[in-house]
């Protein structure tokens, strides 16, 4: 393919599902390791009922009412997932289901009543998003990249992306050790006085960012993905902690493109007309990742005790 | 049962140096009842401590709610007549070795080093002389040769091990240990009991939750008897007595167990 048609067409959505596979992939490693995976897939989904209402208020489909929504829904499962739990005395996994199920069936509710006919705001979009859409009309070739007239007309979801995934892996640089030592042995860490609930908090936080940005771009159905597959898939290929985000990280990037490709092209090679949902296909791709290393993983198997 | 004593009006200024750690009206519940009721207890500089009592009697409850991993109802802990939050650096905890994910990917090594923590910071490189007091420290406890193993593949004495040499890293004077000797084999045993022995000939003060009545006249010095609410707290010759120990374990102790009060 050519640059003139590959850099307007591919690079960017290419780049976009790259950014948020590893920015949910890089946070979902503490969330598996602490049993919590399923908050990812609790805040994809809450904040459907965030961005309709959002919409609702501005009337448009406008980027930061939108995040601010999603963020706010976001916040608003988390606290209450955390009231459940402790005054039902139920365990999170039931909390977190009853929380998404109900504010997701919310959200396609809310979607219905109004009228979203006339924008791209629809149950659909809210699950795959659309990664194809995200194209670079100003660039005519690889030589665009290094021409400020088009880079000015890059998607600005390919920024708001790239700059959450930037976040996302400063946050866990810059506070490896307490997620490590408190997803490891919380009382330990509180003894020695680290923040542990300060911590747990800013972890579901830093993911819900991630979540809710990948869903603006790609839909919820490669953030549910990408915060499990590629970690899960990462534990079975090591026995260290930093080797595992690596893992995750090449994980992540790879379902993403490979994803990407076999959507647009594989149907085209096997024959059909009609390529499928990137999203979609890049999620399928992680899950056949973690099938593959459950399979042949050199670390599987675990404690033999 | 005894008397409750008040524990707001118990004079607080006895002569002579402050214990390195002191509980008074220390209450804790999950629910409707508590599972630990008004306790006072304090712990004397380089004594050794054994905390005994039937299953649910809130042992484990009373360390974790004296540091704080739980919040109690009320209560307060001073070490060294300080304030617990100033005093972190000097407590070192060893948790029940089936507290934590042994599956979690990590090494010796890595574990032993958490116990630098606080040197390290968030960002300070790990350098060699840090790796150094690492390995110090497990062979302190026999465990040199597995620093690169995964954590997973230790049997259980060798975690347990491996978490007594992460306390040791820590340099502290307060060791508190929750079921050191749970499920661990014999030479486990013997090389734990060799380094905490180590540590009170030191002078420093360790404390831990204990099972096995027959070993605790062997091991500690002094017994802190539990049920709820405190039986009896002091030394082995006064305090770990038959009556007491009936007070505490009711028709639960077997005469075979009541034989090791020798």
């Amino acid at each position: 393919m050519s640059g003139a048609e590959f850099v307007p067409l591919s690079l960017t959505p290419l780049l976009i599902g790259v950014f948020a596979a590893i920015g949910c992939a890089l946070p979902g490693n503490f969330l598996v390791l602490r049993r919590q995976a399923l908050i990812g897939d609790a805040i994809s989904h809450v904040v459907l009922p965030g961005i309709v209402l959002a919409f609702l208020v501005t009337g448009a489909i406008t980027t930061w009412p939108m995040m601010i929504g999603a963020g706010g829904a976001a916040l608003l499962s988390v606290l209450l997932i955390e009231a459940i739990r402790r005054l039902g005395r139920i365990e999170p996994g039931a909390a977190m289901g009853v929380v998404f199920t109900t504010m997701f069936a919310g959200g396609v509710l809310l979607l219905e009543r109004t009228d979203t006919s006339s924008v791209h705001l629809d149950v659909e979009h809210a699950l795959m998003g659309n990664l194809e859409s995200l194209i670079w009309l100003d660039a005519r070739g690889w030589g665009s990249l290094l021409d400020p007239v088009a880079l000015a007309g890059l998607p600005p979801e390919l920024t708001r992306m790239a700059l959450t995934c930037l976040g996302v892996a400063a946050f866990i640089r810059l506070f490896w050790r307490p997620l490590k030592i408190s997803t490891f042995d919380e009382g330990f860490a509180q003894v020695i006085g680290m923040r542990t609930g300060l911590i747990g908090i800013s972890l579901v936080g830093v993911s819900a960012m991630a979540a809710v940005a990948a869903f603006d771009a790609v839909g919820s159905i490669i953030v549910i993905a990408m915060f499990i597959c590629p970690p899960a898939a990462a534990r079975l290929m090591t026995n260290r902690l930093a080797a595992q985000v690596g893992w995750s990280v090449a994980f992540a990037t790879f379902a993403a493109v490979l994803g990407y490709v076999l959507a647009g092209y594989g149907p085209l090679w096997l024959g059909a007309r009609d390529s499928v949902s990137a999203a979609g296909m890049i999620a399928t791709v992680s899950g056949l990742i973690l099938a593959v290393a459950a399979l042949f993983g050199p670390a599987r198997g675990g404690q033999q005790a | 049962m005894k008397p409750i004593s008040i524990a707001a009006t118990a004079p607080h200024a006895e002569a002579g140096p402050q214990p390195p750690l002191s509980i008074r009206g220390m209450t804790v519940s999950y629910g409707q009842s508590p599972v630990v009721f008004s306790v006072d207890a304090a712990f004397p500089e380089g004594s050794m401590t054994a905390i005994i009592g039937p299953n649910g009697a809130g042992k484990s409850t009373l360390l974790k709610a004296t540091l704080g991993i739980l919040r109690p109802l009320s209560g307060t802990v001073t070490v060294h007549a300080r304030p617990l939050n100033d005093q972190r650096h000097r407590i070192a905890y060893v948790p029940q070795r089936a507290s934590v994910d042994w599956d979690f990917p990590t090494t010796v090594l890595d574990v032993v080093l958490m116990g630098l923590s606080r040197e390290l910071g968030l960002l300070w490189p790990v350098r060699s002389r840090h790796r150094q007091k690492v390995l110090d420290c497990l062979a302190r406890v026999g465990m040199a040769e597995f620093a690169d193993r995964q954590i997973g593949q230790l049997s259980g004495g060798q975690q347990q091990r491996v978490f007594l040499a992460r306390a040791l890293a820590q340099d502290a004077d307060l060791y508190v240990l929750d079921e050191p000797f749970a499920g661990v084999d014999a030479a486990t045993e013997k090389a734990i009991i060799a380094v905490l022995k180590t540590l009170k000939a030191e002078g420093k003060t360790v404390i831990a939750v204990h099972h096995d009545l027959s070993t605790v006249v062997d091991y500690f010095d002094r017994v802190l008897i539990l049920n709820i609410r405190k039986i009896a707290e002091g030394t082995v010759a006064e305090a770990f007595t038959e009556t007491n120990l009936q007070a505490a374990y009711g028709g639960r102790l077997a005469t075979a167990q009541m034989g090791a009060l020798g």
